[in-house]
């Protein structure tokens, strides 16, 4: 059998959706084996570290990388396929921006670990009990992955190709970009492999949107309905959409939820977050401070609403001083 | 030589603060010019980037601002209700209210971006508010994210170190 | 740099402006520094960039060493924009791939610091060099300029510059808010230095205003709103009902011998109320128009509805409508000059000086009325107590030169002053005292005329009045005692008079804000216009097609104001002479296959020069409506509207620019 394009598959910090998207792949998935060979996908088979270093540098033609990056483990093993890959693919959104996992750029690596071990309400560790890098035994010596302070998008670690947003990227987008990589005919490098539209040009509601949209309330969908018919933004709840790639086919807008980003900004915006709250409160109706403040109150926490998915790769990354 | 004058803007006189200020033509940068007419001195700590309306100021100029080096960053447009365009500084005073809880959450202190409103005939509060920012930011101190994002990615080069050592035992 | 457009290669130029600049920025150091940058392939400093030799200097650089883009830094750029683009252009550059530096007004001239100076000169050097990379070729849309023209206010300033221009055979709409023109003009009785009768000027001009066929005069109107832009203005006008049939009305004045006041009653505005008017009244013998108006305030029939209307049966012609309502008026015109004028300061701002205490005491402006021949003593100097005086003070700079007033000089009133103290001295033979702080004559003619005035004997005292108060002691006469310091002699002297002037300085109009937000146009904090620029655009405002002209810019005498209306009528016909404007491309586009249809921009726009096309499911931005203010650019969700001149890239850059001294190190490693 002659040899087929050798294709690695690794997570980090994320949360596994990544790999059920590849699933999600249904039936299509065996045209996919059928043309690639899956070298490396740890999730779903027993591979280690030593079979991706046998390999030759850049022999493997495609590296799809999902999840934020961490911890010293996830750096280097992204280094390493980074060596062995002639491609590297930021899949999904937390390898492409942060993700869910780069909110905790909003907290010091100590508060969350002192809250996790301690604090937390499920916590029993009477001993304050962390864990270690290094353990050290009678007979056996361990070195363990070590936190970082910061999480990265994969880019800030190693040099990324191309990038499959979503979380997850949904199957269409993934069967893409399989035939473009099987193709041969790549895409220059650093493209995002989604159309650079906003959410907005495949939204089914995108006509009931009104052009005289100014807002007077913001409202959160887990306390109020939601109209199943009428543009989302529109009813007072944020929607990250305009500012937010399409290919995801409006999947949240279809189940009744509003956009929360997470295919990300287009090309032409640098941070996803100040573009949608720039766009959003101009069109506020409020004229005085006072106003426009008792408006914005329905926005509890903009951090968390307009940079959910995009805080490590956000133009300020993390939380500066403490 | 050119390294010496890079020195000044940190040595000789003490570190000393670099404002962006993003002026709208109107308002503000005439009565920057008004100031200078007037031979109003103040501090030469801001550097003045004009927009036609302060409408026009993308929240992505201050955090790329800040991203890049600026200690603070400032904007100034026309007095509510005196835009040129009518209404452009209503729009920047909306997206501020919620832009500056957004900076602070990033740790930025307050005191480091600022919305003005300083009409053609204030050359006077230029001088007011540039001074009083560059005392408060410099009592602040240095923010320099460039410097902030190497040292936090310091943390990476621990691990190449690491690698960059096994592969030499390896060859060794 | 790396994504510009093609081969960047960029000239900079530093201005000296003689000692302006180079006093306190170091432009050799800069030259040194910008010249090691990427894509600088020429840097100069100069003497004089903007002089014929600087201009050519870079004129030949572009030639010679092929630039295709120009940075200057010299004075700001509403000095020297159009100057340098238009260096560029005639080099066969585009004028847009010119990006000027502000090193003057907002750089040299502010600080003293020469290292500080210096490096801010450095640092917006290289943001101007960064920026102009991304710089495009533009062009400046043209405009037809309508040839009306609206002039707004009626006094001496408007008038002239309708005349002007209707001579010159373009349609003005004369816009006056008082039943007649003439404005503060026609109160007055001589006018300095020459001492010929305001009227005898002032009337003749009138009456041609309303004669002219290309003048349409709208009197006892206001200004509505305005909208629209430099060639293409769209104004609403009120007419307020005067009650009168205008076409109908002769000017008889028969109605007013009718009304069912026998008598005068109330409050005469042109007279400063030192006389009765009726309801049914005209403001003055020469009111031009020739109509009467009715005050709605005052008329009976207004107020129960039960008045004989005798004023209505007496008009032969039917010219008398009392349920006349307020007419509206559109139209259409190219360019607006505002001459809106002044308000006399309140003298009762001054209380120690007893304004509307002792009635005695009057204000300048009242004293015109007082000794002109159809004021409402007939020109007779009879006070308010009957009495005639035979001592006057007259006290200068009452709300001027006062830091509890007003801080300004309002020019003409130590020269009016003079003139009033002759006036009086002619009509009553009275001791006249002029009580002055410095006395103030510039202008042609203006200094003998003070001389000519000191030889007739009034008395000067150098010396603000501190307090008038009446002398209890001299049960005869009456008087009011003025107590001030003769500075010249450091003694504190107390000048027994009969009649007190105060001579009221000049101060913005109490609608100023409110006139300065309809025409777009900016006023200092006091409340005067602001023309562009007080020597290069002296009746210029910083909206385009809208001109000043007399008082409402600044205190300034009649030949002032007429000089300055002339300028502006001047400046409104170069605008429509040349047929059509240029505009300043800072338009905004959507780049409609990035635009997703998110019609978050179109309710942004207060000029609805954004719509949805529903057809294709984009916005759209109509250029001709858009005036370039970024508001949509800067809150396009998705990154798909730019604006050209400000691209997000061109700010990008210059924050860059700005903020990159690592690029120091980069260059003196390569160098």
């Amino acid at each position: 059998m002659p040899d087929k394009p050798k294709i690695a598959m690794y997570w980090c910090a994320s949360c596994g959706g990544c790999e059920e998207s590849v699933v999600d792949l249904a039936e299509d998935i065996l045209f996919v084996l059928d043309n690639v060979d899956i070298i490396f996908w740890p999730v779903a088979l027993d591979f280690k570290k030593s079979d991706v270093e046998k390999y030759k540098d850049v022999e493997i033609v495609a590296s799809l990388i999902n999840g934020a990056i961490r911890s010293t483990e996830q750096e280097e093993m992204v280094r390493l396929l980074r060596k062995k890959s002639k491609v590297i693919i930021a899949y999904g959104a937390c390898a492409q921006l942060g993700g869910i996992p780069a909110l905790a750029n909003e907290f010091q690596k100590e508060e969350i670990l002192r809250y996790v071990y301690e604090e937390a309400p499920s916590a029993v560790n009477p001993d304050k009990k962390r864990p270690q890098a290094q353990f050290k035994d009678d007979d056996r010596e361990t070195e363990l992955p070590e936190l970082w302070d910061t999480v990265r998008t994969l880019e800030q670690v190693i040099d990324v190709d191309y990038y499959l947003p979503g979380c997850p990227p949904s199957s269409k987008l993934l069967k893409e970009a399989v035939l473009v990589l099987l193709s041969g005919i790549l895409p220059s490098k650093g493209t995002v492999l989604a159309p650079d539209l906003a959410l907005c040009e495949e939204c089914p509601r995108k006509d009931t949107k009104p052009t005289d949209l100014s807002f007077t309330e913001f409202k959160r969908p887990n306390m109020h309905n939601i109209d199943p018919e009428k543009c989302i933004l529109s009813q007072g709840f944020i929607c990250i959409g305009p500012a937010t790639r399409s290919g995801c086919g409006a999947m949240c807008i279809e189940g009744n939820m509003p956009c929360t980003g997470c295919y990300g900004p287009t090309s032409r915006v640098k941070d996803q977050g100040a573009k949608i709250l720039s766009s959003i409160t101009s069109n506020i109706s409020g004229k005085t401070e006072k106003e426009i403040d008792a408006i914005l109150e329905g926005i509890p926490d903009p951090v968390g609403t307009f940079y959910r998915y995009g805080m490590a790769g956000s133009l300020l990354r993390k939380k500066v001083d403490f | 030589m050119l390294l010496d004058e890079n020195k000044s803007q940190s040595g000789s006189q003490g570190w000393q603060p670099k404002i962006i200020a993003f002026f709208c033509n109107w308002c503000t940068y005439t009565a920057a010019d008004l100031a200078g007419v007037s031979r109003i001195k103040h501090a030469p700590n801001a550097r003045v980037i004009r927009v036609m309306c302060s409408g026009r100021v993308d929240p992505q100029f201050i955090l790329d601002s800040f991203a890049k080096g600026a200690d603070g960053v400032l904007v100034g447009g026309c007095h509510p209700g005196d835009c040129h365009y009518q209404e452009g500084n209503y729009k920047c005073l909306r997206r501020f209210q919620l832009f500056k809880r957004v900076v602070e959450s990033f740790g930025i202190n307050k005191d480091r971006l600022r919305l003005e409103w300083i009409s053609a005939s204030e050359g006077d509060k230029v001088r007011l508010v540039i001074n009083d920012m560059v005392a408060k930011v410099k009592a602040l101190g240095p923010l320099s994210l460039p410097k902030k994002f190497s040292e936090w990615d310091k943390e990476m080069n621990i691990i190449e170190e690491k690698i960059a050592g096994k592969e030499e035992a390896v060859h060794a | 740099m790396s994504k510009t457009t093609g081969n960047t290669r960029t000239g900079f130029y530093i201005c000296h402006c003689g000692t302006n600049i180079a006093g306190t920025v170091d432009v050799e150091k800069v030259v040194d520094y910008v010249s090691k940058l990427p894509n600088v392939v020429v840097a100069k400093h100069y003497k004089y960039m903007c002089s014929d030799p600087g201009q050519e200097m870079i004129q030949k650089d572009i030639r010679d060493q092929n630039l295709n883009r120009l940075v200057v830094a010299a004075c700001s750029p509403f000095l020297h924009e159009r100057t340098f683009r238009n260096v560029a252009s005639q080099a066969g550059l585009n004028q847009f791939f010119f990006q000027m530096v502000n090193t003057r007004e907002q750089n040299a001239w502010v600080h003293l610091d020469a290292l500080a100076s210096t490096e801010k000169a450095i640092d917006l050097a290289r943001s101007a060099i960064f920026r102009v990379a991304f710089h495009k070729p533009l062009e400046q849309k043209k405009v037809p300029i309508h040839p009306g023209v609206l002039v707004v206010g009626g006094g001496i300033a408007g008038i002239h510059a309708s005349l002007t221009l209707a001579n010159a055979g373009k349609k003005v709409f004369l816009v006056e808010r008082e039943p007649t023109i003439g404005g503060h003009m026609a109160m007055f009785d001589k006018t300095f230095p020459t001492l010929d009768c305001a009227a005898c000027i002032l009337t003749p001009k009138m009456s041609s205003v309303k004669n002219h066929p290309n003048i349409t005069m709208w009197t006892y109107s206001e200004i509505e709103s305005v909208d629209g832009y430099v060639g293409n203005f769209k104004v609403n006008v009120k007419k307020k009902p005067r009650y009168i049939i205008e076409d109908l009305c002769v000017g008889c004045l028969d109605c007013i011998d009718a009304c069912v006041y026998k008598e005068p009653r109330f409050f005469d505005e042109f007279n400063q109320g030192l006389s009765k008017r009726k309801p049914v009244y005209i403001p003055f013998p020469q009111a031009t128009p020739q109509l009467v108006v009715i005050d709605p305030e005052t008329c009976i029939d207004f107020k129960s509805n039960k008045c004989k209307k005798t004023c209505v049966d007496v008009c032969e012609r039917k010219a008398i409508d009392l349920n006349q309502q307020p007419e509206h008026k559109e139209i259409e015109v190219g360019t607006i000059i505002v001459a809106t004028g002044f308000k006399p300061f309140d003298a009762s701002g001054v209380p120690y000086y007893g304004y509307g205490v002792y009635p005695n005491v009057y204000t300048a402006l009242e004293v015109e009325r007082l000794i002109n021949a159809s004021g409402p003593t007939s020109g007779e100097v009879v006070m308010r107590d009957g009495s005639r005086p035979e001592k006057i003070a007259i006290i200068h700079c009452v709300g001027s030169r006062d830091k509890n007033t007003n801080l300004w000089c309002s020019r003409v009133c130590c020269l009016y002053s003079l003139k009033l103290a002759h006036l009086l001295k002619e009509h009553t033979h009275a001791d006249i005292y002029n009580f002055y702080i410095d006395i103030r004559t510039p202008g042609k003619m203006m200094e003998e005329f003070y001389y000519r005035m000191a030889e007739e004997g009034t008395k000067f005292i150098r010396g603000r009045v501190a307090d008038i108060y009446p002398d209890l002691t001299d049960e005869v006469h009456r008087r009011l005692i003025v107590k001030a310091e003769d500075t010249l002699i450091s003694e504190i002297i107390k000048v027994p008079v009969d009649m007190v002037v105060l001579s009221t300085g000049l101060e913005p109009r109490a609608d100023a804000n409110d006139v300065r937000r309809m025409f777009n146009i900016t006023c200092s904090t006091e409340g005067f216009f602001i023309e562009r620029h007080p020597k290069l655009a002296p009746v210029n405002t910083f909206t385009d097609g809208i001109f000043l002209a007399g008082c409402c810019q600044g205190p300034k005498d009649i030949p002032d104001t007429v000089a300055q209306a002339g300028a502006a009528a001047a400046e409104a016909l170069a605008l429509i002479d040349s047929g059509f404007i240029e505009l300043e491309p800072n338009t905004a586009f959507v780049v409609e296959v990035d635009c997703s249809g998110c019609k978050s921009c179109v309710p942004l726009c207060p000029y609805s020069a954004i719509s949805y096309q529903e057809d294709k499911k984009k916005a759209y931005i109509n250029e001709a409506l858009c005036k370039g203010c970024g508001t949509c650019v800067a809150s396009c969700p998705s990154g798909s509207i730019k604006q050209n001149l400000f691209e997000d890239e061109e700010i990008y850059s210059e924050i860059d620019g700005i903020l990159n001294y690592t690029n120091i190190y980069e260059v003196s490693e390569c160098c």
